[in-house]
């Protein structure tokens, strides 16, 4: 039936409701696409390689983010280290070793209730007990460890996900063959798994570049420069902390607004390489999980 | 022969041993998420009962000034629970209008490149850390709403409730277009075959027949509100008002994240205590999300 043969109530309906779709999807694409264009053309002008490759100091008044760019990159290492083992193991156990129901709901439910807790209680609680009770301090790792907490669940989920596509066959001819539980684990469950880590590694990363509630009391402010693994134990700024100090605290705004530049290139970047991960892996498994397993 | 079994069933118990021992490392890995949120949940209570006990629970939650730094000081929350109250709420507000729809568009009428770009676009706004959306909030919103409204600071509970708001947008409209698009097509189908036009058929089959799955994003975004920190603390002003519109504000978040710093004694204690309070909110919203995703069957995404 063609639309204008519709009584006129209808019609209204219609129009008025596509209209409000139109309009919704548009302020949804305006505001990224504003977002994006208002922090580059602010934040551009102030990059330059002298804020990307110095030391911030007072006298004279100086602004470097070099130390904040390296403490991101420390956190982000040291939260994957630890959260690739732990996520992983726990997505293994849930999937392939776990056969009471209760259990699973259990942690499941853990997990999702992880993944609702907001950031500054995170931050509150990695204070309490990283910095003060584990005799931390305030330090990078402190904030690294606070993080692996928070990220936990979405590794466990593509972990899992991905442990869900290794065909059952293939356990199954390991155990025949009169291989072991851990030895199945080893060498045919957590090759099949690699590409789920992966995925959750990436967006891990994209979530620790963004944060900055859960650092601010445990990884702190400074702008030190140090090696890695005094970095670790010492405290400092991540890009968001920094951008955040010198938005709200010092006025700095050209500096913000370049940091915020930065940001936003490496977290766009992120997500379109994890959202291409996702898909890549996907036609990976679909075109011939045999094949590319018989290879190992 | 004999010594040949011998030594086969001893390799046997020691595989079994060492499989067992690894079983347990793996339930030891996989109850971490438990172990967490047990931590989470007794450090914040803990920490969070002595200054509620100190002060009187009456006092504490319905008390209607702050002021922890004062000679003699006042330990009221109220400000900052009706603050977080009224700037979820205002986020909703503005927020799930537009995210439902933009959601349907995404899910049932965008084809091809559109719906790709359209994606993409919730997925960058996603992607963009909370302080950005706190500075670019604290150069263009609040000086917007000064000199719009006429007030004398544009820091205000407006100006957070419209950062809240484009917050929330993407996990609305990614959750909501989840829950769309598992509606079996039958069901439009069928309603197609009566003579209803498509859009007809998205807003009065799909719609409700994904009922449950829209209020786990609607859900979802509540907690994502009420849990933010960082962006607010950027254009709220964090004056510990009663709430109104275009006066400066204090949330719960950010009642926790300003004085954190330079807190101790009794007022870092209460501090604790906000964080308890908002932890009880995000358990309860927890509940309410899970009992959606449940019925309506959407995995968050």
């Amino acid at each position: 039936m063609k639309t204008n043969q519709l009584p006129i109530r209808r019609r209204a309906y219609i129009a008025t409701m596509k209209t409000i779709m139109w309009i919704s999807a548009l302020i949804t694409c305006a505001l990224i696409i504003g977002i994006i264009v208002y922090v580059f053309v602010k934040g551009i002008p102030f990059i330059s390689w002298d804020l990307l490759s110095t030391s911030p100091t007072y006298i004279p008044h100086h602004i470097g983010i070099l130390p904040d760019i390296m403490n991101t990159i420390y956190i982000v290492i040291a939260s994957l280290v630890v959260m690739v083992p732990l996520g992983a193991g726990a997505a293994i156990y849930l999937e392939e070793y776990a056969t009471n129901q209760k259990v699973v709901a259990v942690i499941e439910y853990a997990a999702e209730t992880l993944s609702g807790i907001p950031s500054i209680i995170y931050g509150l609680v990695g204070m309490l007990f990283f910095c003060e009770f584990a005799g931390l301090r305030t330090s990078i790792l402190a904030g690294a460890l606070t993080l692996v907490i928070m990220n936990l669940p979405s590794i466990m989920r593509t972990t899992q996900e991905s442990l869900k596509t290794v065909p059952q066959s293939y356990r199954e001819g390991a155990f025949a063959l009169g291989a072991g539980k851990w030895r199945v684990i080893r060498t045919v469950v957590l090759p099949g798994c690699v590409d789920g880590i992966i995925t959750g590694c990436v967006l891990a990363t994209g979530r620790i570049l963004g944060e900055s509630a859960a650092l601010l009391f445990t990884a702190g402010f400074a702008h030190a420069l140090n090696g890695f693994f005094q970095g670790l134990m010492s405290p400092g700024a991540t890009l968001t902390v920094a951008l955040y100090v010198y938005a709200k605290e010092q006025g700095e705004f050209g500096a913000a607004f370049a940091i915020a530049a930065i940001l936003m290139v490496l977290t766009l970047g992120i997500n379109s390489l994890a959202m291409w991960l996702e898909n890549h892996f996907k036609k990976l498994r679909e075109q011939g999980y045999p094949q590319e397993k018989s290879k190992e | 022969m004999t010594r040949k079994k011998e030594k086969t069933v001893q390799e046997n118990i020691r595989r079994k041993r060492v499989e067992r021992i690894i079983h347990g490392i793996f339930l030891m890995l996989g109850l971490i998420t438990v172990g967490c949120v047990l931590l989470i949940t007794i450090y914040l209570v803990i920490s969070g009962i002595p200054a509620m006990r100190t002060i009187g629970l009456k006092e504490f939650l319905f008390g209607q000034k702050w002021a922890s730094t004062a000679a003699e000081p006042k330990f009221g929350i109220l400000p900052f629970i009706l603050t977080s109250i009224y700037g979820t709420a205002g986020a909703i507000v503005l927020g799930v209008p537009v995210g439902f729809f933009a959601a349907v568009y995404i899910a049932k009428i965008a084809k091809g490149k559109i719906k790709w770009l359209l994606q993409s676009a919730v997925g960058m706004l996603a992607g963009v850390p909370s302080v950005v959306y706190g500075l670019v909030g604290m150069m263009v919103l609040v000086p917007g709403i000064r000199k719009l409204f006429k007030v004398p600071d544009g820091a205000s509970l407006l100006a957070s409730i419209i950062v809240l708001a484009i917050m929330i947008l993407p996990s609305i409209i990614k959750v909501s277009v989840t829950a769309l698009e598992s509606v079996p097509p039958e069901y439009e189908e069928a309603s197609l075959a009566m003579g209803a036009t498509p859009i007809e058929t998205y807003f009065r089959v799909s719609v409700p027949s994904a009922r449950s799955g829209i209020a786990a994003a609607v859900v979802l975004g509540v907690g994502r509100a009420i849990g933010e920190a960082m962006a607010v603390m950027m254009v709220a002003g964090n004056a510990p008002n009663m709430p109104t519109l275009f006066e400066s504000v204090r949330f719960l978040t950010t009642a926790v994240a300003s004085e954190m710093s330079y807190s101790s004694g009794l007022q870092r204690q209460a501090l604790f205590s906000i964080a308890l309070v908002l932890y009880f909110f995000i358990m309860l919203i927890n509940a309410a999300l899970n009992f959606f995703l449940k019925r309506g069957n959407v995995k968050q995404s």
